[in-house]
């Protein structure tokens, strides 16, 4: 799901359950068992390699965006419907669009935490 | 987008049934082409489960797609919700939240699904047959409704599941499609003891392991001597809640599973894992948070129980009572609720200290009272509630959840869980 996004990356070394992982009070990865436990993803690009866990993910990511808590963006390594759910439910009632998109491993291995990124129709490059 | 639209899809797609119907279409289009589908398929029902109230997105969801008085075009029923419509009294949280909690139930209803309130719309009369298209949500309803009926839905859940009710429509993709239905991971249980493989405990226990081992793949199980619907309700909702399962293959019980070579399609299984008595014990050790000693409460009937199961409950109980002070819970849906009160049932449960608990379950909204330890035969229950109300949890067999509401304390069956 395309959209435009800029923001500071964030990079999830392993996949998240945001139903259960995510605060989407305050944006902040609670999995204890999650490498960036403690991590905000508010308005940031998150890259990961996909999410983990229910169908329930799709209604935190909802959640978190509508609260204003969400990522900006968010680039996977492989296509992951649930998210894009979360994504399109929040942009369709709220106006408020999270982009999802794919991206290969060269291009997410060129995004590092704390670096600034622009997400667009072309895909994802820093900036 | 690549998926190729129907000239009725075209037509919802441009809201000429309305803009509720217009949304269906949009965000069932983004997710098949996520899904890679090339087209959409018609489905014959659909099961809801975003009527469990989590915030306030689910509800606007439902309100936008209702605003100009969209209906489901299948028969529809309804998951779980928050509350127990038919006892009130028992849910203890935010008035507040159950207010919001009624209102987005009403608007399902609203919608024209059946206000069936259970996770388990397999024991309703009307359930899809062998090769039926249908779209459900709630992960044991979809894993029993692919493995055990035969019908094929793919693995939905929130907001997709009422796109797809309002729409007729599914991707078609995911376990739609026969080819992503073959067996992959076998699981052979033939060295499994004699008094385990006759058990009901083996069942969900067998599922943690499998869930476990087997996340998206599709498992086949190998060696099980016979199960009975509820004893494989007990193994998928297992395996949904500890992986990613959507279905399983339970060779010369399930349907596409007259024989190994048919489960996996005449291809070779990715992996073999023999499960023995160590693993089934572990599974129960995994599921159990709490020493043996005193409990609270105990709670079955998770997913719904069955007429049967709730009879054998009775039968258990042998005219004794649950323990002074030990809560005990049997959740179930409404209709199976009359059928338990027609049969007297319900009486002899209340007579023993058994409060029957429908719409909801005792895992997913605050009705138990107690903080102590929660006995449960239900490797799902076992699973979600220490995270989801905050309990402790032992898991045991039916017998054993039975003599230890009795006795006040987990009484375990040694001869079970020995070699």
């Amino acid at each position: 799901m395309a959209g435009r996004a800029q923001g500071e990356v964030l990079v999830l070394e392993e996949p998240l359950s945001l139903w259960g992982g995510l605060d989407v009070a305050t944006g902040e990865i609670i999995d204890k068992h999650h490498p960036q436990c403690g991590a905000v993803v508010t308005d940031k690009i998150v890259v990961m390699p996909f999410a983990r866990g229910s169908s329930s993910t799709a209604n935190s990511l909802a959640e978190s965006i509508h609260r204003a808590t969400g990522p900006a963006a968010i680039v996977l390594a492989e296509a992951d419907e649930i998210l894009v759910l979360g994504a399109i439910v929040a942009g369709e009632l709220y106006g408020q669009w999270c982009p999802v998109i794919v991206a290969d491993e060269t291009t997410r291995a060129g995004l590092m935490t704390g670096g600034l990124a622009v997400v667009d129709s072309s895909g994802v490059r820093g900036a | 987008m690549t998926v190729r639209l129907s000239d009725d899809d075209r037509a919802l797609l441009e809201g000429r049934s309305g803009d509720g119907l217009a949304l269906a279409m949009r965000v069932l289009l983004a997710v098949a082409d996520t899904m890679g589908a090339q087209e959409l398929l018609d489905i014959t029902g659909a099961h809801i489960d975003g009527c469990l109230y989590q915030g306030p997105v689910g509800l606007d969801f439902v309100e936008r797609l209702a605003a100009d008085g969209a209906k489901v075009r299948v028969p529809t029923t309804l998951n779980v919700a928050s509350l127990d419509l038919m006892h009130p009294e028992l849910f203890r949280g935010d008035p507040a939240e159950a207010a919001a909690s009624r209102r987005l139930m009403q608007a399902y209803e609203n919608l024209g699904c059946r206000p069936t309130w259970t996770c388990a719309p397999y024991q309703l009369a009307a359930r899809p047959g062998f090769g039926e298209q249908v779209a459900w949500a709630e992960s044991n309803a979809i894993v029993f409704a692919n493995s055990v009926l035969g019908a094929r839905t793919h693995r939905y859940g929130d907001f997709l599941d009422v796109c797809a009710a309002l729409t007729g429509r599914a991707p078609a993709a995911g376990l739609h499609l026969l080819e992503n239905r073959r067996g992959q991971i076998v699981f052979d249980v033939s060295a499994l003891p004699e008094a385990l493989l006759n058990s009901d405990v083996v069942f969900p226990a067998l599922g943690h392991v499998v869930g476990s081992r087997a996340g998206k793949a599709v498992p086949v199980l190998v060696g099980l001597p016979a199960a009975s619907e509820d004893q494989l309700k007990a193994l998928g909702s297992a395996a949904a809640a500890a992986g990613a399962v959507g279905m399983f293959h339970a060779v010369g019980i399930t349907p596409e599973a007259p024989s190994l070579e048919a489960a996996l399609h005449g291809g070779a299984a990715e992996a073999t894992v023999a499960v023995t008595s160590t693993l089934i014990r572990q599974a129960r050790d995994e599921l159990t948070t709490a020493p043996d000693g005193p409990i609270g409460a105990v709670s079955v009937g998770t997913p719904h129980a069955s007429l049967a199961e709730m009879r054998r409950v009775v039968e258990l109980l042998a005219g004794r009572s649950v323990s002074p002070g030990i809560e005990a819970y049997i959740s179930t849906g409404r209709d199976v609720a009359e059928q338990a009160a027609t049969a007297g049932l319900d009486g002899r449960l209340a007579a023993a200290g058994f409060t029957v608990v429908t719409d909801t379950c005792t895992y997913i909204t605050p009705i138990l009272r107690t903080t102590g330890p929660v006995m449960t035969d239900s490797a799902k229950w076992a699973y979600y509630a220490p995270a989801n109300i905050g309990v402790e949890v032992v898991f045991g067999s039916i017998v054993e959840v039975v003599e230890s509401a009795v006795a006040g304390r987990v009484r375990r069956d040694a001869g079970l869980w020995s070699d």
